[in-house]
């Protein structure tokens, strides 16, 4: 089933009906009508362009608070590889999961583990021999959104490979429940998220019925609470061996680690939502197929520029290429022989098709909806073409789309509207003009 | 539906002029004619034909005319791409439909076009394909792609 909801939304109070939004929206998504923003739920990727671009922060993504842990008996924390990234370099990785279970979490599971096991299966995958290439990943929420709706005919190659979120949350339960013989549903997993993506990913997962995951935390919600731990932890009384992922794992955290990590012939990695989009127009058109892997981001920089990391996306990057270097590389967690028993079972392949999302059309009926096509041209044609957004529709074409679904007028153009204008004070002056027939007698008076 | 149903038959045009050795109006015009196909609700395979169809067909007018026009009909019953260019025009039809039969230029295979898909690629997306061409003069290329799966000329009521 499709559904439509939604992680981003709007603060009614603070949007001041600018047009930043509207231009930036990859899908065409928001219009802004009677001064205030509102989003189409059926075109929104969740991608969180919206977030980024508005001055006003009036769009916002809607994540879990720390409260929300009280409804489980055990609580494991999943941060992103990018969370990392968000510290002054003089913090250990293991002093920032260290931090996780000051705040209350019984748990701290890294992701980046998980990714390298997604690393192994999509490796596995292009190694078949009747995979059609490039194999594109499956990781970013966003990326696969955007697919739906716009490149449904590329989802058959996008690696049908749980999200290393996802794979963390299932790992990392299976291990407390073995340990402490709690059930599944006393466990509670929470992801540490830059991106409202992969809170609309929890709620209605592409490639599983059900996530595994039970709540996803903004990085910005839980930064400042971890960065207080971290300094009272001052690099005293650490605990050992919380740290189990290599540097393969925590490259994820950034554009061109994923491919790095899945290492296998000619890949490519491509970050920024506009970016992805005018690629895959080309490899829509049969373009790059001497490629294998193909990694797509729909943040800039990858996950470090999530909209909602609270530090800068190339100050993030550096931060944790240092991390990196000086703490690892070391020997992987889970040996060759235990990865490929991953593999093997098979419980982290996709467990439904990618299915495409089809947009309304301008009608049912292909005859009807090539006569609305006609009119929606002739609109466009007599619209001025500058795509300013001032009507609150993003382009020209946007504007005459929706005056022919009915949801907007032309005279919403304020170029259009100043014509009008301009021909009716024309049309008065004219009036004016006219001598009456019948001159008012002025006499009468004297 | 039928379209002789209708008092007439809708159709939108679309056009596109293409200079020599313009490669970028092939991806605008096959972007363009997709966004709009996906707005008239159509299958997505045929979606996909057809850009490809477009794409391939801007490019040959690119690489082997002078100048040209590119053109997109849509009925209700199908799509119909054409491309007319003066230009070198085409010796022998057969050989150049042939899979990776290129006489593109050095110039143009460094550019990384040229590798003698375009006609195969076509044919291999159209339902039914027209070409005349006279050799220093130009080239005419018709290529349609019907919107149901059934034969042209068949009820196409539904």
């Amino acid at each position: 089933m499709i559904s439509n909801f939604h992680s981003v939304k709007l603060d009614a109070d603070k949007c001041k009906g600018c047009t930043n939004c509207i231009k930036r929206c990859p899908t065409e998504a928001i219009r802004v009508h009677d001064g205030k923003a509102t989003i189409i739920e059926e075109r929104c990727i969740d991608c969180g362009e919206c977030i980024r671009s508005c001055p006003n922060h009036a769009k916002f993504a809607v994540t879990d608070g720390l409260d929300k842990l009280s409804a489980y008996k055990y609580n494991i924390a999943l941060p992103a590889p990018s969370f990392f990234g968000q510290f002054k370099n003089q913090e250990h990785i293991e002093d920032i999961l260290h931090a996780f279970l000051r705040l209350g979490f019984d748990e701290v599971f890294e992701v980046a583990l998980a990714a390298e096991v997604v690393a192994y299966i999509v490796h596995r995958h292009l190694m078949a021999d009747r995979v059609q290439k490039p194999l594109f990943s499956s990781a970013c929420p966003a990326v696969l959104r955007l697919m739906q709706i716009k490149f449904p005919d590329l989802l058959k190659q996008c690696a049908p490979v749980l999200t290393p979120m996802e794979v963390a949350a299932r790992l990392a339960k299976e291990d407390v429940r073995k340990k402490t013989g709690l059930s599944p549903e006393e466990i509670g997993t929470f992801f540490i998220s830059p991106c409202p993506a992969k809170v609309t990913e929890m709620k209605h997962p592409i490639a599983t019925q059900h996530s595994a995951v039970d709540g996803v935390i903004g990085a910005n919600l839980i930064f400042k609470d971890i960065l207080k731990e971290i300094i009272k932890i001052n690099g005293h009384g650490k605990p050992a061996g919380l740290q189990r992922a290599t540097s393969q794992g925590m490259a994820w955290g950034f554009v061109t680690g994923e491919s790095k990590n899945v290492d296998f012939g000619r890949s490519l990695a491509v970050s920024g939502i506009h970016n992805v989009i005018s690629l895959l127009d080309e490899i829509e058109r049969g373009e790059l197929q001497d490629v294998d892997f193909l990694e797509l981001q729909a943040c800039t920089g990858g996950c470090v520029g999530g909209p909602l990391n609270t530090t800068n996306l190339f100050v993030g990057r550096v931060r944790l290429r240092d991390l990196i270097k000086r703490f690892g590389p070391k020997e992987p967690f889970f040996d060759e022989k235990k990865l490929a028993e991953f593999y093997g079972k098979g419980e982290f392949e996709a467990a439904k098709p990618f299915e495409p999302r089809f947009l309304m059309p301008l009608d049912e009926d292909v005859a009807q909806a090539l006569i609305k096509m006609e009119r929606l041209d002739q609109i466009t044609n007599d619209l001025p073409g500058l795509d300013c957004g001032a009507c609150g529709s993003p382009s020209c074409r946007a504007l005459a789309e929706d005056v022919i679904r009915g949801i907007a007028y032309e005279t919403d153009c304020v170029i259009k509207l100043k014509e009008k204008v301009r021909t009716l004070a024309d049309g008065i002056l004219d009036l004016a003009r006219i001598t009456p027939q019948v001159p008012p007698d002025s006499s009468k008076h004297e | 539906m039928s379209a002789d149903n209708l008092q007439f038959t809708p159709q939108i045009k679309l056009e596109f002029k293409i200079n020599e050795k313009d490669f970028f109006v092939a991806g605008e015009s096959a972007s363009r004619v997709k966004k709009t196909l996906q707005q008239l609700g159509l299958h997505q395979e045929i979606i996909k034909k057809v850009a490809i169809i477009i794409y391939e067909a801007a490019m040959n007018v690119a690489i082997h005319g002078d100048h040209g026009m590119l053109r997109i009909y849509i009925d209700p019953v199908s799509i119909l791409v054409e491309t007319d260019d003066e230009g070198d025009g085409i010796p022998d039809i057969e050989l150049a439909m042939q899979e990776g039969y290129s006489t593109a230029s050095h110039e143009i295979r460094e550019m990384g076009f040229g590798a003698g898909m375009g006609l195969y690629n076509i044919d291999q997306c159209s339902d039914e394909l027209h070409i005349d061409s006279k050799v220093g003069i130009g080239t005419k290329l018709q290529a349609k792609v019907y919107l149901t799966k059934k034969e042209p000329n068949s009820d196409y009521s539904s």
